[in-house]
């Protein structure tokens, strides 16, 4: 069992709570998932030829101002950094794979969580109300966010489990259920150059997914070629830079709800996470169908 | 009337004091406010009680249900009147998966949609739903009555013993076993006596009878002979 959780925001004048919008919905499915939490938000868009990178070590006094130093002169840029906790985000004009090559090369103790222009991800091993916590999360803004609380099934309580997965720019995924087909597919995207950090089977959809789209699919067809390739029990919310989509396995064992206002989207495992939002009592709230595509993207408001 | 409000108290506290009123009753109306999509809202209730939820009910709302009426104005989580002896319970808005699981007796109505499995193995209630249901619904249903007056996703009936399944709208697809079958006058009846109780406004003609064709391993005789 897990929880996940999902926020878009249409009225632009919410931006700047959506943390705060958010802490109680992750709270609220703890019960779902207490031994890791995490998120992904997505806002504080870095210009076109810049990249943005959340990077993460155990050692909370690591020393991210030398690591900023080193960059700035391999890539001869300044780079802005700030950090939160064991995690710091940086932005640089770079390459975002020359940069993680990088950093693999020279800074193979720092854990590269995401890469893209807008997406943070930031998890952790422990409770919910921690975590949030942990990452000042009621203070953060942006533009939408996923997130998960995880009880762990497929694979053990560590970092390297828990949710949010990203494989691909600015693409993160989480995910309710077990896949049954994770290890042959892992095998044949890894022969495709996609690049996996775990044994577990929710990084194999989010590996699945940035391959698709790596393809020339929009994000509807690959949700699609994802309902014909993975094998199992899901309810997945995709983070996309634009926007976020909703699925569900045509069997549909694992639970979703979906509430719909003028002002916003959001997504949940069970209506009590979605209890805390304005205006809830007259949202549209529904249950997503089984195989069923739902997205919600900036731009086709 | 006793109003109990979940802002400042469990669920436990409301549920103790519904079951407290099968010993003795003193209390026959009650209001619950602020559900907030908690799971397991008057589950297991003993006595002709009547009790409003005020909101949105989260898994197993009314579950084991016996002789009260309970009324989600709302709509309600997974498994709503599971398992329900007698009684009825009536969701105002939606239902999630596996409505009236199993449920022995009683009436459920769905004012709205229900998920997939609705009806699923249920043992003779009733279940009327105004709008649609989802895929796998009545699936090996035993006894009693399905009304659908929209329409019924995948594999509707599927190795279905003795429900009568009345559905208004399309059916996606029927599961193994499940017929189309002749709407006779006692079926008519039946139904406008059911939809009727319901408080659902349709013409009875207008709908079309399922049921099993009872051509699986458990109807043939011959396999009791493994036995």
């Amino acid at each position: 069992m897990c929880g996940i959780v999902g926020l878009y925001l249409k009225n632009e004048s919410l931006e700047s709570q959506l943390g705060q919008l958010f802490v109680p919905m992750l709270i609220a499915m703890t019960e779902r998932g207490p031994d890791s939490a995490g998120f992904a938000i997505y806002g504080d868009e870095v210009a076109d030829d810049s990249v943005k990178l959340t990077l993460r070590h155990e050692d909370e006094n690591y020393d991210w101002a030398g690591l900023a130093k080193r960059l700035e002169t391999a890539f001869s840029t300044k780079v802005d950094w700030f950090q939160n906790s064991k995690v710091a985000v940086f932005k640089l004009i770079a390459d975002a794979d020359d940069a993680i090559a990088y950093l693999h090369e020279n800074a193979h103790d720092v854990q590269v969580m995401s890469a893209g222009k807008s997406i943070e991800i930031l998890k952790e091993v422990g409770l919910p109300e921690n975590i949030v916590e942990m990452f000042k999360l009621s203070q953060m803004k942006g533009s939408h966010i996923i997130g998960h609380t995880r009880m762990a099934t497929e694979s053990a309580v560590t970092m390297a489990g828990s949710h949010p997965f990203s494989t691909g720019m600015d693409l993160c995924l989480v995910h309710n259920g077990s896949l049954s087909n994770h290890n042959r597919l892992r095998a044949e995207l890894k022969r495709e150059g996609i690049h996996f950090d775990t044994e577990n089977d929710t990084e194999v959809a989010a590996g699945y997914m940035t391959y698709r789209l790596q393809q020339g699919d929009s994000l509807n067809q690959a949700l699609e070629h994802a309902l014909e390739e993975l094998d199992g029990f899901y309810t997945f919310t995709i983070g996309t830079k634009n926007g976020f989509a909703v699925l569900r396995d045509p069997i549909a064992c694992k639970p979703a709800v979906i509430a719909e206002t003028d002002d916003y989207v959001a997504m949940a495992s069970e209506y009590q996470a979605l209890t805390t939002l304005p205006g809830i009592e007259n949202a549209k709230v529904w249950e997503p169908e089984p195989a069923t595509i739902y997205v919600w993207e900036r731009g086709d408001k | 009337m006793k109003t109990i409000d979940l802002a400042t108290q469990t669920v436990r506290d409301l549920n103790q004091a519904l079951h407290d009123q099968a010993k003795e009753c003193t209390e026959t109306e009650w209001e619950v406010l602020n559900p907030k999509g908690q799971h397991n809202l008057a589950v297991g209730l003993d006595q002709k009680l009547k009790v409003d939820i005020k909101g949105h009910a989260g898994y197993y709302c009314g579950g084991m249900n016996k002789e009260a009426d309970i009324v989600v104005h709302g709509s309600a989580g997974q498994g709503v009147a599971e398992n329900m002896m007698s009684g009825s319970v009536r969701v105002k808005g939606n239902a999630s998966s596996s409505a009236g699981a199993t449920s022995i007796g009683g009436l459920l109505v769905i004012e709205g949609d229900a998920g997939s499995r609705c009806g699923i193995s249920m043992k003779g209630s009733d279940i009327v739903v105004t709008g649609n249901v989802g895929h796998m619904s009545c699936f090996m249903g035993q006894a009693g009555t399905l009304v659908v007056c929209g329409d019924a996703g995948d594999a509707l009936g599927d190795s279905l013993y003795e429900v009568h399944i009345y559905v208004k709208g399309e059916v996606k697809s029927l599961g193994a076993d499940c017929i189309a079958k002749e709407m006779r006058d006692e079926h008519i009846e039946e139904l406008s006596q059911l939809l009727k109780r319901a408080g659902v406004d349709e013409d009875p003609h207008a709908f079309k009878r399922y049921g099993s064709a009872r051509q699986l391993y458990n109807f043939k005789v011959d396999n009791a002979a493994a036995y």
